[in-house]
């Protein structure tokens, strides 16, 4: 079976409102040795990234782990300082924007956070780790704070007497529940959201999936989702990028990417999904990348990619191949990309 | 399939199969927590038996004890926080009655674990290299240099790039799935007998996800390792496991094969589980179907059937479901299912409401 998508309010048109563009977005972190703490190097976590997010669309990054996808979410909400690019959210350049002047900016950009555990303080009750956001930036609710947290607790599934409870008395998907919670206090703009749904088993993840996609509808938000579940990531997003080793590979709406992945990485990622069926087990054909996962601190050269790329040629060790649009909003970084229009017949990641 | 029968230690597996015990044999175990608001009964009686060479999967509701039962296996819990009664025989060897001294012996060549959240595991004061050079040389007499480079070796097998110079980042260094590897790394390091590896996956992406699973067979066909796999990816365990256990509400409420939880799966919260996740080799649909209300507090847990509150054939069952906790009981060939519908209505709700949406 074939990932069909008959689903024709599927992409959103590409007309909307843009509320957040991103033009060369780099972000090195310095490495030091010695007594001296000199600069011996850098991590090159993000290396060049220009994308634009629509008003009201969810856009997902996806990619191999440690290839850059939170250091790209902590730019956006400018918990890291960019090492180079632009950022510009709402018609603002805010890449460099001073802390007293990003305030502001803080209510409107939240970021829900990879790791549930690490990100709730133990010695908080709930009630003041999801109300904290009201406390700092000075928002008073109808009703009180304590009112405000428990319906925001109700609304993320939680029930509203776990208001004084503490962090350790929860399990991992609970937590995450309190961090989404604290997250849509002040009503945000734009969500940046690390792997939200990871953490949560399947019934509560549909729930939770259901409910970033109501309040999306009901506040008109807009999400940039981080997630590595390419099932949840097909069911939610609007438009997907692909990320390898701090750059974009590709970009492309819902179903252009799981229908007709160009990028040879992008086939290879759809092509490892488990398939929740056991009959499944013996034939899934995969594409099993060969060669070691480069290092960010010396990344290949010209196409990252060339040192695991099946289809690799001495081009690609030369020539860093430019993000192109191929077809109408599908733009690929690939010298020999799959499924170009006109080419041969389809070829999708999932196996069939 | 052949099995490497040489490598189990041939006097005590007899020994051990002549009491009737498997190589793990889980004994109505139970863990509560007494807390402020009451008991907590996080895991409220199961019972499961696992032998060598083979992958258990544990599915279940956030919540529903699946940590908790894999900490007590491996004698993680606080001491006086929790109350532990029930067998975990491990090899013939009691883990419940055994000290904590005994047990932290067997921790790394006999049992590890992958823990869910890596940061709890590792420490933020010592370098990753560090951490699994000493959890080497607990159980292998070996010179820092020979544990350095297995703990090199074994950085590379899990996928971080560069191991030579990774080796000596410290934890926060690492993005979240270069954690989790780090500490699949320092899990497999001992070649344990008996490997538990809780949501070992979540952080990762697809293509190195794959790549742990099959470092996980390799190390089940290297070493005849037990292992059970917990995870909220139905994908993962379809791929994994033999056996699979449902969990809701601190007991096991369906266990069966793999084939059978996925082809024929008889409880209405697995059915909800199944008809809830989107799938890629599916058309996708506009909104997924959440099985309704939340999880049940496990200090009051719902009378009756703990699922009554969120299920759709509670009222089939004439009241019992709402006052009767269904017993696990076996419907034939092992599959084991707790819930009162008769086999009438159990087969034809499946058959016309849930195994068409499937
Ligand atoms: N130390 C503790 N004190 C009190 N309650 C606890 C403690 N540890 C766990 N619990 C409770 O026990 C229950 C089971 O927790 P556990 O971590 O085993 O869930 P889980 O099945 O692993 O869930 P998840 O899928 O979210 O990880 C939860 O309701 C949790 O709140
Ligand atoms: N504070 C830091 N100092 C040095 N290197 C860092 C720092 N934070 C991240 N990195 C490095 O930057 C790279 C990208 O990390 P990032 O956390 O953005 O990855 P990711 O795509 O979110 O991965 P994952 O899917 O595993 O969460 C990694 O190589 C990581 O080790
Ligand atoms: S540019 Fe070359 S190496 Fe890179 S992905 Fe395309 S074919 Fe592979
Ligand atoms: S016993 Fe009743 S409430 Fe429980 S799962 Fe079966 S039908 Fe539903
Ligand atoms: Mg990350
Ligand atoms: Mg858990």
């Amino acid at each position: 079976m074939t990932t069909t998508d008959t689903d024709s309010t599927a992409a959103k048109s590409p007309t909307g409102e843009e509320l957040l563009s991103v033009t060369g977005l780099v972000k090195h972190f310095p490495i030091r040795r010695g007594v001296l703490q000199r600069q011996t190097g850098a991590v090159q976590a993000v290396d060049g990234l220009d994308f634009t997010v629509t008003k009201g669309e969810t856009f997902s990054l996806v990619g191999e782990s440690g290839c850059g996808k939170t250091t790209t979410g902590r730019l956006l909400t400018r918990l890291l300082e960019p090492t180079a690019g632009k950022i510009v959210f709402e018609g603002r350049d805010i890449t460099h924007m001073s802390e007293g002047k990003i305030r502001p900016l803080r209510k409107d950009v939240q970021m829900i956070f990879q790791d549930p555990y690490g990100s709730l303080n133990p010695r908080h009750t709930v009630g003041k780790i999801v109300g904290a956001p009201y406390k700092l930036q000075h928002v008073k609710t109808e009703g009180g704070t304590k009112k405000a947290v428990q319906e925001l607790l109700e609304l993320v599934g939680l029930s509203p007497e776990h208001y004084n409870r503490y962090p350790h008395e929860f399990s991992g998907g609970q937590r995450q529940r309190i961090g989404i919670a604290r997250t849509l206090a002040l009503r945000p703009k734009l969500i940046v959201a690390d792997e939200p749904v990871s953490a949560l088993d399947v019934s509560i993840q549909a729930q939770v999936v259901n409910l970033l996609e109501d309040l999306q509808n009901e506040f008109d938000l807009t999400y940039v989702m981080i997630a590595h579940d390419l099932s949840v990531v097909r069911h939610v997003s609007d438009r997907v990028a692909v990320m390898y080793l701090g750059k974009i590979v590709e970009i492309a709406d819902r179903v252009d990417l799981y229908e007709t992945p160009m990028h040879p990485y992008t086939l290879a990622l759809l092509s490892a999904v488990p398939i929740p069926d056991t009959k499944r087990r013996a034939r899934q054909e995969r594409i099993r990348l060969q060669g070691d996962v480069p290092s960010p601190i010396n990344p290949p050269p010209a196409c990252r990619f060339h040192t695991r790329c099946w289809k690799a040629q001495d081009i690609c060790k030369t020539v860093e191949p430019p993000l192109l649009q191929l077809a109408p909003g599908h733009q690929t970084a690939c010298h020999f990309p799959e499924n170009q229009p006109g080419g041969d017949a389809p070829k999708t990641g999932t196996a069939g | 399939m052949t099995e490497p029968q040489d490598l189990v230690t041939p006097q005590d597996t007899v020994q051990r199969i002549e009491r009737g015990e498997a190589f793990l044999d889980v004994r109505d175990l139970k863990v509560h927590f007494p807390t402020d608001d009451g008991v907590v009964k996080s895991v409220d009686g199961i019972s499961f038996r696992l032998e060598r060479g083979k992958t258990l999967g544990i599915v279940g509701e956030s919540g529903s004890g699946k940590s908790v039962t894999s900490l007590s296996i491996m004698g993680l819990h606080k001491a006086g926080t929790a109350r532990i009664s029930g067998e975990v025989f491990l090899d013939g060897q009691d883990l419940i009655s055994a000290s904590r001294e005994e047990v932290r012996k067997l921790r790394g060549k006999r049992m590890a674990m992958i823990f869910q959240d890596p940061l709890s595991a590792m420490h933020p004061f010592y370098t990753v290299g560090h951490q699994i050079i000493e959890a080497y040389q607990v159980h292998n007499d070996v010179s820092k240099q020979v544990a350095r480079k297995h703990a090199v070796a074994m950085l590379d097998r899990v996928g971080i790039p560069q191991p030579d110079k990774r080796v000596d980042a410290y934890p926060h260094q690492f993005s979240g799935g270069m954690r989790q590897r780090a500490m699949i790394a320092m899990a497999l390091s001992c070649d344990p007998d008996l490997l538990i590896a809780d949501e070992p996956t979540t952080a990762l992406d697809v293509t190195v996800q794959a790549q742990i699973l099959d470092l996980i067979r390799d190390l089940q066909r290297e070493f005849n390792s037990a292992v059970i796999i917990i995870t909220h990816d139905l994908g993962v365990v379809a791929e994994l496991a033999d056996d699979i256990q449902v969990m809701y509400a601190g007991r096991a409420i369906e266990y069966s094969t793999a084939e059978d939880i996925f082809d024929r799966p008889q409880h209405p919260y697995t059915w909800g589980l199944l008809g809830s996740m989107p799938r890629i080799d599916r058309e996708r649909s506009d909104r997924l179907i959440p099985i309704k209300g939340t999880p049940p507090s496990l200090i009051n847990v719902p009378p009756g059937c703990p699922f009554n509150p969120r299920c759709n054939y509670a009222h089939l069952n004439g009241g019992l479901s709402e006052t009767e906790r269904p017993e696990l009981l076996d419907i034939g060939n092992g599959h084991q299912v707790a819930c009162h519908l008769t086999p009438e209505l159990r087969k034809q709700s499946w058959e016309t409401d849930i195994k068409p949406k499937l």
